[in-house]
C-alpha cells in the first residue's frame, strides 16, 4: 500500500503527526495524475501549481500547530460544475468553455476553509446530464477497470480519480444517481444525502428540485467526514467505529421492480453479500414501492423541463456548442406541458409517502445500486432476459427514485472478486437522518470486509 | 396526446429538428402513462423530516 492508497482517515492521522506532508501527499497525486490522466481522462483541469501553493501553506499550519481539521491538507477534486473562484468551470460542455465564476460554490468554499487541497476539476456528462460521462466536449472519462468501457456519471471522473489515486475523494452532484451511479460501476462509495441538507449555490443546475450534491470517497467514513465539513461543521468528529458482529439491524429489501430487472453478475453478487449480512445476524426483510413503475415517467417529467428551463437561452444562442444528444434532451424538455410536470411533482409527492412507508419497520432499504455493470463505451442498449433496454434507463432505474423523494442514499462496494467489474449495493435511509444512515452503511461496509 | 405529439413534431421539424421526432414520440407514451396513473387525485402531503 502506497501513501495515495490510504483513506483520508488514515491519511489524516499522517499529516497530523507530520509523518507524512501535505506537500508530498500531493505532490503523489500530482504526479498520478500526470501519468495516469491520459488513459482515464478524469480531469478536464489541473490546478497544480495552486494545489502545491494550497499544500505548503497547510504544512506551515500544521508545524504551527493550526490545524483546521480532518480534511486538513488532503488533496481530493471537484466535478467541473461546482464552482472555484478563478477557475474555469466548464460542465464539460462547449457552452462554457470560457466561464470562471467570481466566487466559490458554498460547498468548496467549506471544503477550502476546512484545509482541504484542491487537485483540480473532473470531467463529467455534458451539464450531468447523462450517465455514462460519454457526452463530453473533452472527451469521454473511462473506467479504471476496463479503460474501454464507460465510468458511469455523471460524475465519471470524480470516481475515476478516486479509485485511481487521483486524490483522496471527490465531490460530485447527484440528479437521478449521478454520485451513485459512477461509485458503483467504478469501485468506491458514494453518498447523495437528503435533498437539501446541502447547499447547492455556486453550482450549475441540471434540475433544481432533483438536485443534490455530496462525495465520492474510498470509505464510508471518509464520506461522512466530507459530508459533514460541506454541512458547515469544519472539524467534525470521526464516525464511530462500527460494531461487528452489528448491533440488531433490520434492512428492507425492495423486491418488485427493483430486482426485476438485473444483469445476472449483479444479481449474483448482491445475493451472495445479501446472504453475508444475514449470515452475519442483520434481519431482511421484503419491502415494496407500490407505484415503482411510475417513477421513470414522474423523473422524466420533473427533469426534463426544469433542465430546459435553464438552458433555453443557451439553446437558442448556441445550441451547436451541446453535444448532439444532450442538446436533443434538452430540447425534448421543452415540449412539456405545464399540467404534465405539475402532474409529475404530485406524482414525486405519492412516491415520497411510499418511500417513507417502505422504511417503517427497518433501519434502512437495501437494493442493487446500478443494474448493471459499466458497459462498453458507445453501447445504447443491452439484452436482459432476452428483453432489450436502453442502457440510460438502466443506468437511472434504481437510483432515480430517491432524488424524486428525497431520502438520503449511499452506494457502497459490493465485493470485489479478482478480475470483475464493480458492483454496488445501495442503502436508503430515512430523510434527514444522513447520519444514521452513514452509521449503519459503516457496519455494513465492515461486516462485507470482515467477510470478504 | 396525438394532437400534441402531432403539432410538436411539426414544430420541431419547422425549427429544424426533426431528429426529436422518436424522442417526442416516446415522450408522449410516458406522458399518457402519466396521465393515467391513478393517483392524479389530490394527495395529503408528507411528513416533513423534522416532524419525525
Amino acid at each position: 500500500m502506497t501513501m495515495l492508497d490510504l483513506s483520508i482517515t488514515d491519511l489524516s492521522a499522517r499529516l497530523a503527526s507530520r509523518e507524512i506532508s501535505s506537500s508530498d501527499v500531493t505532490d503523489a497525486c500530482l504526479a498520478r495524475i500526470a501519468g495516469d490522466n491520459g488513459r482515464f481522462n478524469a480531469f478536464i483541469t489541473v490546478l497544480a501549481d495552486q494545489a502545491r501553493a494550497d499544500a505548503r501553506r497547510a504544512d506551515v499550519e500544521t508545524a504551527a500547530g493550526r490545524r483546521r481539521g480532518p480534511l486538513h491538507g488532503v488533496p481530493i477534486s471537484l466535478k467541473d460544475l461546482i464552482g472555484l473562484e478563478g477557475v474555469p468551470t466548464t460542465a464539460a460542455s462547449g457552452v462554457l468553455r470560457h466561464y470562471v465564476p467570481a466566487a466559490d460554490a458554498t460547498v468548496a468554499a467549506r471544503l477550502r476553509e476546512a484545509g482541504a487541497i484542491f487537485l483540480g476539476k473532473c470531467n463529467l456528462h455534458e451539464f450531468a446530464f447523462g450517465t455514462t460521462s460519454e457526452d463530453s466536449a473533452f472527451g469521454p472519462v473511462r473506467n479504471p477497470r476496463d479503460p474501454t468501457r464507460s465510468a458511469g456519471g455523471s460524475s465519471g471522473g470524480s470516481a475515476a480519480a478516486v479509485v485511481t489515486g487521483m486524490g483522496f475523494a471527490s465531490i460530485g452532484t447527484d440528479t437521478g444517481g449521478s454520485i451513485r451511479i459512477p461509485s458503483a460501476v467504478c469501485g468506491c462509495v458514494g453518498l447523495k444525502p437528503t435533498s437539501g441538507e446541502l447547499p447547492c449555490d455556486g453550482i450549475i443546475p441540471l434540475s433544481p428540485t432533483l438536485d443534490h450534491v455530496g462525495p465520492l470517497a474510498r470509505t464510508v467514513a471518509d464520506a461522512w467526514l466530507l459530508f459533514q465539513v460541506m454541512a458547515g461543521d469544519p472539524n467534525p468528529r470521526p464516525l464511530p467505529v462500527a460494531r461487528v458482529p452489528p448491533p440488531s439491524l433490520r434492512l428492507g429489501l425492495l423486491r418488485p421492480y427493483f430486482m426485476d430487472v438485473l444483469e445476472d453478475v449483479v444479481g449474483d453478487r448482491f445475493g451472495i453479500e445479501l446472504g453475508r449480512l444475514a449470515k452475519a445476524g442483520i434481519a431482511v426483510a421484503d419491502r415494496a414501492v407500490r407505484h415503482a413503475s411510475d417513477i421513470a415517467t414522474i423523473y422524466l417529467h420533473l427533469q426534463l423541463p426544469e433542465a430546459s428551463s435553464y438552458h433555453a437561452p443557451m439553446l437558442e444562442a448556441r445550441p451547436d456548442l451541446y453535444t448532439p444528444p444532450v442538446r436533443q434532451r434538452l430540447e425534448l424538455g421543452r415540449y412539456v406541458l405545464a399540467e404534465d410536470y405539475a402532474r409529475a411533482r404530485v406524482g414525486a409527492e405519492v412516491l415520497r409517502r411510499e418511500v417513507d412507508a417502505a422504511l417503517e419497520g427497518v433501519d434502512a432499504l437495501v437494493l442493487p445500486t446500478v443494474p448493471i455493470t459499466a458497459q462498453p463505451i458507445g453501447s445504447a442498449a443491452l439484452t436482459i432476459d432476452g428483453q432489450a433496454y436502453p442502457v440510460r434507463g438502466l443506468m437511472l432505474r434504481l437510483t432515480q427514485l430517491f432524488d424524486i423523494t428525497g431520502h438520503p442514499a449511499i452506494s457502497l462496494p459490493c465485493g470485489r472478486p479478482a478480475g470483475s467489474l464493480p458492483v454496488g449495493l445501495q442503502l436508503v435511509g430515512r430523510r434527514g437522518r444522513t447520519g444514521d444512515l452513514l452509521s449503519l452503511a459503516a457496519t455494513v461496509e465492515a461486516v462485507m470486509a470482515q467477510q470478504a | 396526446m396525438e394532437a400534441w405529439l402531432r403539432a410538436a413534431v411539426e414544430d420541431a421539424e419547422r425549427r429544424g429538428l426533426p431528429e426529436l421526432k422518436p424522442l417526442l414520440e416516446g415522450m408522449a407514451q410516458s406522458t399518457i402513462a402519466l396521465r393515467a396513473a391513478d393517483w392524479n387525485d389530490t394527495v395529503p402531503p408528507s411528513r416533513e423530516p423534522d416532524d419525525e
